[in-house]
């Protein structure tokens, strides 16, 4: 019984590895049926699904504000940007235009989300790449961050931070303080990570032509965020179609030439300067007011469809919205960078090494949650 | 008690008992350290919950591994598969009956006068052990982490063994007793003449012990737990110590060939200092364990600053850079020692 299988190895040239879902570098829960002749990859096919949780459909049964915490479970990294992907949908539709000071709050909460993000990316995609260290470096950052999220709303990881037509809370005395005093310290963190690894030796051989995606590749499979603009393609949400007062700020859409795995990390780590900048800009812009506009009690958008899309930490997040004059969303159906940007690994990986797989599993910055929904 | 027992049997015994308690507690604490050494780097505290600062943590593991169920997977190749952390630990803990811990005989288990092949040699056979691990636990993971690991010996045994024949070549002896004599006689620690070579035999010493950035063959993110994926209890137990065992045995070669291994430091500069009645009274295998120490150290160091070599670009770092630069200065340092006139 045991020579059969045996003998399996000995002949086979191409070996089929089931690659996750329980595998410590596939984020969550993805599985990947890997075809390997010894290193090799020859093909590698994703397998999704595990943590499907039918989120859509439950939309379909909440009323506005109570989807909110569903978009909190979907990209559980960055719960922020998914909620304000959903209320700008339902404003959208039914014309609401909130108060400056509840749009800013936003783009600082958002952007503090993108940092938390990134950190998480760049602390696995070290990690899976073999250098332990980065990690906790960055999930200390990420955790000062969460602690300025839970001061705000109470929630560090599922925020459920905004309702439609704006903010339920106004900041709490001294946030404002204290977020400058984290944002003031956080580059020369950026700083610190970038001399561990960005001139690294083994850290730019295990990146560098690794994943190569060219930019047309990257346009036709719909990529979107730093896998995109990696590539050098120059499109981020927040400077081609504006939401929130992103207009009003100054930032730079940083990207690569190369789209290659070392590209992608250059560019997140200069986003993430650039979060640090327009966060900055909106502290010291920061006006006083109402945080939430006049919007009945009884959210009923009129009937009609829309969609509306923001730039997510992981590419865009698009929320396609019907609504049938009710007080429930008819259909509520996402966008998510992440599925999307997944469909492209196949490609990224074939030909290359196993040890290649994770790095590109780290470099697309996937989330599971996302993924199935 | 006739003399002949007591010296080829009581004592010899009694020494290797010693040894061998010392080294398999001290590859235990040296898990302990590790962890200590990578909290500190990484902003953390690391154990401190068992025993007053977490000093009873290594015991904990080392009970928690024998009481926990040992598994074997249906189809592995049930022989193989419990020979394999026999075959990783053995070799290491072999090699230490010729490694001198001091000048005297008390401090030494035997010197061979082939004590450098003889480390060479033995210490090779623990790869089997990963191979076969990995090959009999009928795992697609293991497999390609027992794969990986063979390509990894070959190609780090060659450079490896021109850096040490850059110090026979020196010392004019394949003792290692002799070899840390002639260092004393010269006043001088072979790492200055043989810088190169220090540095090639670490890294490929780095490589052979699985460590980071060589890591390959248990590359977590890859291949989940690689060759030792399906072991559990004592016997993945095995497998952990064999790999601190053979950090100690780097170790402890790297400071036998070129550290002068139980030499006290700066033999020139400090002569005086060591002449004196204060320090000269600290016992020589001190001077040894701190070298080995330092060296175990710079692993930890390692593996907390440093990613993971690719499995062609270790290859190629082997094969392509290790290789010719270990050659040319072995060719280097012949030269020299013809010049200059070495030992006899």
């Amino acid at each position: 019984m045991e020579t059969a299988a045996l003998k399996t190895f000995a002949d086979a040239e191409e070996m089929e590895v089931s690659f996750g879902p329980q595998h410590p570098s596939t984020h969550g829960v993805l599985r990947l049926m890997v075809k390997v002749d010894g290193e090799r990859i020859l093909d590698a096919k994703p397998i999704i699904g595990y943590l499907h949780r039918g989120t859509e459909k439950l939309f379909e049964r909440e009323t506005y504000n109570g989807c909110i915490p569903h978009t909190d479970r979907m990209d559980y990294t960055a719960a922020v940007t998914n909620n304000q992907g959903l209320v700008g949908a339902v404003e959208k539709l039914m014309g609401i235009t909130i108060p400056p000071r509840a749009a800013y709050l936003r783009m600082i909460l958002a952007e503090l989300q993108r940092l938390a993000s990134h950190l998480v990316w760049l602390a696995t995609h070290a990690l899976d790449i073999g250098a332990q260290t980065p990690y906790f470096y960055c999930f200390e950052e990420r955790d000062k961050i969460l602690d300025l999220f839970e001061e705000y709303c109470g929630a560090r990881l599922t925020t459920n931070c905004m309702r439609v037509g704006g903010m339920p809370y106004d900041l709490t005395d001294g946030w404002t303080d204290r977020c400058r005093a984290f944002i003031n310290q956080f580059p020369a963190k950026v700083e610190d990570w970038e001399r561990l690894l960005t001139k690294n030796r083994i850290w730019r051989e295990r990146t560098v032509g690794v994943g190569v995606i060219s930019a047309a590749d990257a346009v036709e499979w719909g990529l979107t965020g730093p896998p995109l603009r990696g590539s050098g393609v120059r499109w981020d949400i927040r400077k081609v179609f504006p939401y929130d007062r992103y207009n009003e700020v100054e930032f730079d859409v940083p990207i690569g030439t190369n789209g290659d795995t070392y590209d992608r990390y250059l560019v997140r780590m200069e986003e993430m300067r650039q979060s640090v900048r327009i966060i900055r800009q909106c502290l010291d812009r920061l006006p006083d007011g109402p945080v939430m506009a006049k919007v009945p009690k009884v959210i009923k958008p009129p009937k009609g469809e829309v969609y509306f899309s923001v730039e997510g930490p992981k590419g865009e997040l698009g929320y396609y919205l019907v609504s049938d004059g009710g007080e429930k969303p008819y259909r509520l159906h996402v966008r998510p960078a992440c599925f999307i940007n997944l469909q492209a690994l196949p490609d990224m990986v074939r030909g290359q090494l196993v040890a290649d797989l994770v790095a590109v599993i780290g470099t697309l910055d996937i989330v599971l949650g996302e993924i199935d929904r | 008690m006739p003399e002949p027992l007591m010296t080829y049997l009581v004592i010899p015994l009694a020494k290797i008992v010693v040894i061998l308690l010392v080294l398999i507690l001290g590859a235990a604490y040296l898990t302990f350290f590790e962890r200590k050494v990578l909290a500190y780097i990484q902003i953390r505290v690391g154990p401190n919950r068992v025993g007053p600062r977490g000093w009873l943590q290594a015991i904990a593991d080392a009970l928690k591994l024998l009481v926990k169920e040992d598994l074997t997977p249906a189809r592995s190749e049930k022989f193989v598969f419990l020979l394999a952390p026999v075959l990783i630990i053995v070799p290491a803990l072999l090699v230490f009956s010729v490694i001198p811990f001091g000048p005297t005989d008390i401090w030494r288990l035997t010197d061979v006068n082939v004590a450098l092949l003889f480390v060479l040699g033995v210490s090779s056979v623990g790869i089997y052990g990963i191979i076969l691990g990995g090959w009999s636990s009928n795992n697609k993971y293991s497999l390609m982490g027992g794969l990986r690991s063979a390509a990894q010996l070959i190609s780090y045994e060659v450079p490896m063994g021109f850096a040490v024949v850059t110090v026979v070549v020196m010392a004019g002896s394949l003792s290692l007793v002799r070899i840390v004599e002639v260092q004393r006689e010269l006043g001088v620690w072979f790492f200055l003449p043989g810088i190169v070579a220090l540095f090639v035999y670490f890294v490929c010493g780095v490589a052979e012990t699985n460590r980071n950035p060589f890591d390959l063959p248990e590359a977590e993110s890859e291949l989940v737990g690689g060759f030792h994926t399906e072991y559990s209890g004592m016997k993945w137990a095995f497998f952990f110590l064999g790999e601190y065992a053979n950090m100690i045995v780097i170790s402890s070669m790297a400071t036998v060939l070129f550290f002068g291994g139980w030499l006290p430091p700066f033999p020139n500069l400090l002569a005086p200092l060591w002449a004196s009645p204060v320090l000269a009274w600290v016992p020589p295998p001190f001077w040894f364990l701190a070298k080995v120490a330092a060296f175990i150290f710079l692993y930890m160091w390692f593996r907390g600053t440093f990613p993971r070599y690719r499995f062609d670009q270790l290859m190629g770092l082997g094969w392509k850079v290790l290789l010719p630069v270990s050659l040319a200065n072995l060719m280097v340092v012949a030269l020299g020692v013809l010049l200059v006139g070495g030992p006899r």
